[in-house]
């Protein structure tokens, strides 16, 4: 097993190294001086000499790849020049909201969106599966601004339940914390809720049309068991890897979710620093996310021994 | 119990709207006694499927639905039957085994778990009486150490395990009728002996009543006691097993056992011809790993060496993964050879790029084993013919007049030449991939399991065909068969295959009259039917 | 359910095909797509005919007729300089500039970014995928490009790529196409890797035909009704990016008429003032959910084995 774990985590290396390779190459392919790129439009001559010599722009392109990736990988990720604060400092300010977002979102899309599927798949065609399918549709074809926007009318300025904008850390209560997270989460787990709905749907069907599933019904086994505990079980590999696909959807939801409530998380962090041209915080963020991207579906991946006996460590 | 178990009676059931006929199976009628095996066999389209499905209440919904007619299980209409009362007498007084057992068995859960499942709905024994219960049903299907194996997976087991595990689950609860799907159709040949062996047994052991479905007449004559000839919904003939076989009234059913090849070939003489072609110590290895993946090697074809002249067939036999596929795709060039050579004429093209590949391509030609899926869909089937004289520089018009004569050569109609392939049967289809494959002119024909997936009257005739074209053409034919029936009838030398290597090479009547090798020996044994003197009528 | 196993029952019944009902009469029997052209049709209209049922000008500034409700209306001065009283159907934004003519406008961009979208990631990917499905020493570099490439998450990505460049039609264009075209390249490389190992290609083979002629005649057409309606959904898709990307302030300057730009202009009064948000909000929804819907639609019909491969 965890040679298993190793060797898959070596096989995220080739990705991650190609993330690496094309943000580099973001800078440099771009017209004019990355350096002065990176310093921001009001930097001082100096300021712009200090960024060359440190990123060695005399030196080969190859070479700057290498010092790039070694100062990244010391964790040295630079220094904003909009924020007046290192990249890192940055990042870990504004990590707490996104993944408390981020951790809600998924916890509601999951616990809403199976049993929906499910449901849809065992009453296949009648109007409960057109219900759920059209929903689907419909979280998959309305932007997360308008969905946001919408509850933010009604359930925060009609009703008054809940905060119209803003973030309270956990570190003042959970109850605020979690009251300010409401609408966001909700907001952002639509989209979630109408891919994850649809993908178990549709292994479901898939594997109620199995030959086990005859035999199942060949024993005498209730419909109800069969479908959880046979159908269920074995499409939870396809499900599963939906829940992590889908975390690149959520990442995008963030920037605008971010944006719509005023949550002072990574998302809006990454729409204030492409306004502002601030190219080490756009890299290191898109490092990040994409970081974090690649582990999620390495763990999905992991997860899959648990469902399936068949895929060996 | 005195009366039968099963009693069918004038049973119709409908086909959806817009299929080619009304009803899947028409009044039909059949009865199963206690402690008797009834086989219903028929080709494929009879219905005998559909009828199995009907007793067990399985019939795909909004899709096929019972017109009329009653089942009677012990005296007792399923068909009126509640669907809680059908559930609970599945798995109790009747129960089913089904053709794949890989799939018929949920991949996810173990194979005790399984059998214990028909347990826990049926019963209310407490866990380790119901424990001891499986662990007594898999010893009573001979597997192998049932303790170990009741916390296995099925992808770990072989097809012929699984296939036990499955009847072990049917029959854990002493069901009055077992009902058998084609259950040995999947299996290599000594599998399916040994299952047939093991359901002969359980039934005299148990006195349950067994309607066997098979399509295939060796299969029958070594199990059945009875015989119902089903042919396109209707039964046309019923009898004991050695009236049926010996003495067959309908013509059908005639025609059928008149189709089954013969266990005996025929003497031959030598031939003569020049060798077309040769391979010499042929080696193929799949795998091998990548990167991150550990290193898994499967030696497909080791030092295989074999020799077809010209007016000559060369049958490969065995089993699954003996390599018999492998040596023939080899041959053809669809895969590079490891190591070896195989010599076409004068020429060694075992490693030769696909540019220099191009005579060798006119010269040998393939049929393949899946009429569906051997002629692209999109395509009339006059361009698939034409395709390859034209990649040789034959004008359109020739290629077409050639394709036309070689359409009425295999028994077809010229004028079909553009339509396409779904518009044929799938006898017609392995016609024409012949009529395609000898567009080419072809020296060396390759029939990869080319009449597995037929009918065993259309069998006969693409039989046939094959050893027309091969007289006409001084074609040098390589056919590749799981079948020995098959290949007695149409090869002049046999190779048996096994895991990679060719264990036995000669005349295929001496290899037949006389094995040498352990391994033909125990093929030959496992054939089904073969002390069965099938009658020969006109 | 459909009969997979050749043991099932209906499997065995199913041998002469009955006559095929065409591709367009099934098409014409799907709800979904019936509903999803009609709706896109009449968008495609709204587009073509803004200038005939534009009310005024979509950039026209009116400082005296700011943030006004729907119906309300205003005197404005024409391009002739005579003044005319103009109904604002759907009200004015801050800088009193008309919703709905910017709407009707928006259609346009809207439409033209997600068809071009859709056409050129299609054709990039097929292009790419073909040649990672048949040539094995390609398929390894570009499948571990393309794999980085999918690793970033496709808003991001669409950000990095718009961040670089000015704002403009071209780059946010280009921005939402990068994201897309390893999706088409994975699809397109599963088709052929499967279709490779179709008797009927090996058949082809054997029979001496050129690689080339192979892609084309043999493997190129199974490519079709997949990338149809993958095309249609990432023309939904990349109407909904475009709309985000403007929406934050990062895609086509905000004085051109897009749903997105309207948008982001109605945020700041969003509590007063919600109409902003709604119309454009509607149009939006309305046009992605038709292309959706047209996407289920053809998929069903023309690759229903496609939700599958993901």
């Amino acid at each position: 097993m965890i040679s298993y774990i190793l060797r898959r985590l070596a096989a995220t290396v080739p990705v991650l190294f190609t993330v690496a390779v094309m943000v580099f190459l973001m800078l440099r392919l771009t017209p004019g001086d990355p350096a002065a790129i990176i310093a921001g439009d009001n930097a001082t001559t100096q300021q712009i000499l200090d960024i060359r010599t440190k990123l060695g722009l005399e030196e080969p392109i190859l070479q700057q790849f290498f010092i790039w990736l070694g100062s990244i990988l010391r964790g040295d990720l630079g220094e904003s020049f909009f924020f007046r604060k290192t990249v890192f400092e940055l990042i870990s300010e504004r990590i707490e909201p996104t993944l408390s977002l981020a951790f809600l979102t998924i916890v509601l899309a999951v616990v809403i969106a199976i049993p929906l599927g499910v449901l849809a798949a065992y009453r296949q065609g009648t109007w409960i599966d057109r219900v759920v399918m059209g929903f689907s549709v419909i979280g998959f074809s309305v932007p997360v601004f308008v969905i946001g926007y919408l509850l933010i009318y009604i359930f925060a300025i009609k009703l008054g339940w809940f905060p119209v904008q803003g973030y309270q850390r956990i570190s003042g209560g959970v109850f605020p914390w979690f009251r300010s997270l409401v609408l966001p989460a909700f907001t952002l787990s639509v989209i979630y809720i109408a891919l994850i709905a649809r993908m178990t749907r549709t292994s479901v069907l898939e594997v109620l049309s199995e030959d086990y599933i005859r035999t199942a019904r060949a024993k005498g086994q209730t419909e109800v068991k069969v479908l959880f505990q046979h159908a269920l079980k074995n499409a939870a590999v396809p499900i599963v890897t939906v829940v992590g696909i889908g975390v690149a959807l959520l990442i995008g939801g963030v920037v605008v979710t971010e944006s719509v409530y005023s949550i002072p998380g990574l998302g809006r962090l990454t729409v204030d620093a492409v306004l502002a041209r601030d190219f080490p915080v756009i890299q290191a963020i898109i490092l990040a996310f994409s970081f974090v991207y690649v582990l999620i579906n390495l763990i999905v991946d992991l997860s899959y021994t648990i469902f399936d006996p068949r895929i060996r460590y | 119990m005195t009366g039968p178990i099963l009693e069918i009676r004038n049973l119709t059931v409908q086909l959806p709207k817009g299929a080619d006929r009304k009803f899947a199976v028409e009044n039909v009628s059949l009865t199963v006694n206690p402690g008797e095996i009834v086989c219903v066999v028929g080709e494929s389209g009879s219905g005998k499927s559909v009828s199995s499905h009907a007793v067990m209440g399985l019939l795909p919904k909004g899709q096929l639905t019972v017109a009329g007619g009653e089942i009677l299980l012990e005296g007792e209409n399923v068909l009126k039957a509640s669907a809680n009362r059908l559930r609970d007498l599945r798995g109790t007084r009747m129960s089913m085994i089904f053709q794949e057992p890989m799939t018929a068995l949920n991949p996810v859960v173990t194979c005790g778990e399984q059998i214990d499942e028909v347990l826990r709905i049926h019963t209310d024994l407490p866990a380790t009486e119901r424990k001891e219960k499986v662990i007594a049903v898999m010893e009573s299907v001979r597997l192998p150490d049932p303790i170990k194996m009741y916390d296995a997976y099925p992808h770990q087991l072989s097809g012929g395990q699984r296939q036990r595990i499955m009847i072990a689950q049917a029959l854990v609860l002493d069901p009055a009728l077992l009902i058998a799907d084609e259950p040995t159709t999947a299996l290599d040949v000594t599998t399916q002996a040994q299952i047939l062996k093991l359901v002969a047994e359980m039934q005299e052991r148990r006195g349950t009543g067994v309607l066997f479905i098979t399509h295939d007449f060796g299969v029958v004559a070594e199990i059945a006691h009875r015989v119902v000839v089903m042919q396109k919904g209707h039964v046309v003939e019923t009898g004991t097993a050695t009236e049926v076989l010996t003495n067959p009234q309908h013509p059908y059913t005639k025609m059928l056992i008149n189709a089954v090849p013969t266990l005996t070939p025929p003497q031959r003489e030598d031939r003569t011809g020049e060798v077309a072609l040769e391979t010499v110590k042929l080696c193929k290895v799949y795998g091998g790993g990548g990167f991150f993946q550990k290193k898994r090697e499967v030696r497909a074809a080791a030092d295989v060496e074999i020799r077809v002249r010209r007016g000559e067939t060369l049958g490969i036999v065995g089993e699954s993964g003996s390599g018999k596929s492998t040596v023939a795709r080899c041959i053809a060039r669809l895969i590079e050879p490891t190591s070896g050579g195989i010599v076409v004429g004068n020429m060694d093209i075992a490693k030769l790029p696909e540019r220099q590949l191009r005579p060798h391509r006119k010269h040998c030609q393939i049929v393949f084993q899946d009429p569906y899926r051997s002629l692209n869909p999109r395509r009339s089937v006059g361009a698939s013919i034409i395709e390859g004289p034209m990649n040789f520089g034959m004008s359109e018009a020739d290629a077409v007049a050639k394709a036309r004569d070689l359409m009425k050569l295999v028994g077809l109609s010229p004028d079909a030449l553009d339509r396409y392939p779904h518009q044929f049967s799938g006898g017609q289809r392995q016609r024409i991939c012949i009529a395609r494959a000898l567009a080419m002119e072809p020296e060396i024909l390759i029939a990869d399991e080319a009449v597995s997936a037929l009918d065993v009257s259309v069998q006969a005739q693409v039989l046939d065909l094959l050893d027309d074209v091969r007289k006409k053409f001084d074609l040098a034919v390589l056919f590749i068969t799981h079948d020995l029936r098959v290949a007695a009838q149409i090869c002049d030398r046999i190779a048996v295959m096994q895991n990679g290597v060719v264990v036995e090479h000669g005349r295929t009547a001496e290899v037949f009259a006389n094995p040498q090798h352990a391994y033909t020996r125990s093929l030959f044994e496992a054939a089904p039917g073969r002390n069965f003197q099938f009658a020969r009528v006109a | 359910m459909t009969a997979p196993a050749s043991s099932s029952p209906v499997a065995e019944t199913a041998v002469p095909l009955p006559a095929k009902p065409t591709v367009w009469r099934k098409l014409l029997r799907s709800p979904n797509v019936v509903v999803g052209v009609a709706i896109v049709l009449v968008m495609v209209c709204i587009g073509l005919i803004a200038p005939l049922i534009a009310t005024s000008d979509p950039t026209a500034i009116n400082p005296g007729a700011r943030n006004r409700v729907p119906m309300a209306t205003s005197t404005m001065r024409m391009d002739d300089g005579t003044r005319a009283t103009v109904t604002h159907y759907m009200g004015t934004d801050t800088l009193g500039r008309d919703v709905f003519s910017r709407v009707v406008y928006g259609a346009r961009v809207s439409i033209f970014i997600g068809i071009s979208v859709a056409i050129l990631s299609v054709s990039i990917g097929l292009v790419i995928g073909m040649a990672a499905g048949y040539f094995r020493w390609l398929d390894s570099i570009i499948m571990r490009i393309m794999d980085g490439l999918m690793a970033i998450p496709a808003i991001l990505l669409a950000i990095a790529v718009v961040s670089l460049s000015r704002a403009g039609l071209a780059s946010v264009i280009i921005a939402i196409v990068v994201p897309e075209v390893p999706r088409v390249v994975r699809l397109v490389r599963s088709v052929v890797l499967s279709v490779r190992e179709e008797p009927y290609v090996e058949a082809a083979v054997t029979a001496g035909t050129p690689t080339l002629k192979l892609i084309i005649r043999h493997i190129l057409p199974n490519t079709v009704a997949p990338l149809i309606v993958q095309g249609t959904f990432i023309c939904a898709s990349a109407i909904l990016v475009e709309a985000i990307l403007s929406f934050l302030g990062i895609g086509i300057p905000p004085d051109v008429p897009t749903w997105g730009n309207i948008m982001a202009e109605g945020r700041q009064l969003f509590r007063i003032f919600p109409h902003n948000i709604l119309y454009p909000g509607i149009f939006l929804a309305l046009t992605v959910l038709a292309v959706n819907m047209l996407g289920d639609g053809l998929r069903d019909t023309l690759d229903p084995k496609m939700e599958k491969r993901g």
